[in-house]
């Protein structure tokens, strides 16, 4: 069956990734103390004020996850480039695209462990009040995400092989996610207060369209990036 | 070496281009001469309404230029012409500076009309990040060597570029709306919309002649690059 070759390449090359990053820790550990660093400072230039805090909260955190998740992407692409193991893992054979896959879940797996120790620090220093849908909030979160993997992933893929990778990555990515933060941040803003509007399912469907649209469009337009 | 020669030979004939030059800045003075005789002050901005006959037009033309970009990236990926890079990279380059004049000129006809230079309203916003975008696209080609990398990664960050303009302005539309409808001949008075279409036309002229005289530019960098190239592994 092809396409199940194709799915065990894709899991290869994401356990590939996460065991790297869990042998070695200090990539994980430097990225999210970064995300934390953010917060912190946020909160001392928008603090003490403690609703002043709650309301910039959504925002703080996003910003945190934004800024953060761009190294994590160089990095994933770098490791490769050092150790000169892209071209030989390009030579492997099976579809290019499973190298995309592989990729992107192995990111989105280290985002997520990022995400959960940004957020839980998020909440604490931004006394952020749970809400009853929490659930929903989650599932924001988790499409914003998955935005921002999707297209990290794909820029980081030429912006680590150019000069001048650390400005290009962002200078890329960060234009491209203003849907993605928009809607992330407003629906979660909403899904935060009473959302009497119920403005956050509209949102929501946003951030579900743009995370299928851009995931067809990398996909396709991956082949064309990775040729060597 | 004949085939760098020849290679320049190809690039467009120049007594025709000095002619667009003189052509498209004629038709603009005259353009501008003409609507900014023959419209009325505006009942409630003045004078300030001829800011119009650049902006509009500029705002088009931007959008344009990016859609040439889109056209071209996705012709580049398919065909593999080196022209085709070029055309995407020249009209990306005339795109944003025509999208930094329309932001340039809402500021400055923003200010005494709404009190404020900036403001963030959805399409002044959804400019911004098309400005942006088309900012990234031309860092990454300054920072990428090898032609053919350079190629076909700007093509696909154009191509993605491009598709992510409508949900960028949808996006920001949900978010905030305060900008007037878009000035199109169908929302104006008519004493206005001759001269907005006879601008429309001129700025596409100049458009076009921008991105012509850039693309020979292109192609003589490229041939210049490539007789580098044959110098230093010792050709003549």
């Amino acid at each position: 069956m092809a396409w199940r070759d194709d799915w065990r390449r894709v899991r290869a090359i994401a356990r590939k990734d996460v065991t790297t990053e869990l042998r070695a820790k200090a990539g994980f550990n430097s990225v999210a103390s970064l995300g934390v660093t953010i917060l912190i400072l946020l909160g001392l230039a928008l603090g003490p004020d403690a609703q002043a805090l709650r309301d910039a909260a959504v925002g703080a955190v996003w910003l945190a996850l934004l800024f953060s998740g761009v190294l994590a992407f160089n990095r994933s692409f770098q490791v490769e480039l050092e150790s000169g193991a892209l071209e030989p893992l390009l030579q492997y054979p099976g579809p290019r695209w499973t190298i995309f896959a592989g990729k992107l879940l192995g990111n989105l797996i280290f985002l997520t462990l990022m995400v959960t120790i940004v957020v839980a620090v998020g909440v604490v220093l931004f006394s952020v009040r749970i809400p009853s849908r929490w659930p929903t909030l989650l599932g924001v979160l988790a499409l914003g995400v998955v935005g921002l993997v999707v297209l990290g992933t794909f820029y980081a893929s030429m912006a680590s092989r150019s000069r001048a990778r650390e400005v290009l990555l962002p200078l890329l990515l960060f234009p491209m996610l203003v849907p993605v933060l928009v809607a992330a941040t407003t629906a979660s803003k909403a899904l935060l207060g009473a959302d009497l509007m119920h403005d956050a399912d509209a949102w929501i469907r946003l951030l579900a369209a743009y995370d299928v649209i851009f995931l067809i469009a990398t996909f396709l337009a991956f082949e064309h990036v990775i040729e060597a | 070496m004949p085939t760098n020669d020849r290679s320049l030979d190809s690039s467009l004939p120049r007594r025709t281009g000095i002619w667009l030059a003189f052509a498209c800045f004629a038709v603009l003075g005259a353009a501008q001469a003409y609507s900014i005789s023959n419209s009325p002050a505006e009942g409630d901005m003045g004078h300030l309404q001829k800011i119009m006959y650049v902006h509009v037009p500029a705002a088009w033309m931007t959008f344009l230029a990016f859609f040439v970009v889109l056209v071209f990236s996705v012709l580049y990926l398919w065909r593999r012409r080196e022209a085709y890079d070029l055309i995407a990279a020249s009209a990306a380059e005339v795109g944003a500076v025509f999208n930094g004049l329309t932001l340039a000129l809402g500021m400055i006809w923003g200010r005494p009309t709404w009190g404020v230079w900036w403001t963030w309203d959805a399409r002044l916003t959804s400019t911004l990040v098309l400005f942006l975008i088309f900012i990234g696209y031309l860092a990454l080609r300054g920072f990428v060597d090898d032609p053919g990398q350079r190629a076909r990664w700007s093509a696909a960050v154009g191509i993605i570029g491009a598709i992510n303009v409508p949900i960028v302005y949808m996006s920001v539309m949900w978010w905030r709306t305060l900008h007037q409808q878009p000035s199109s001949p169908s929302t104006l008075d008519p004493a206005y919309t001759l001269g907005l279409r006879l601008n429309a036309i001129a700025l596409l002229l100049v458009m076009i002649y921008f991105i012509r005289r850039r693309y020979e530019i292109a192609r003589l960098e490229r041939a210049a690059e490539q007789a580098a190239q044959m110098a230093a592994m010792g050709g003549r």
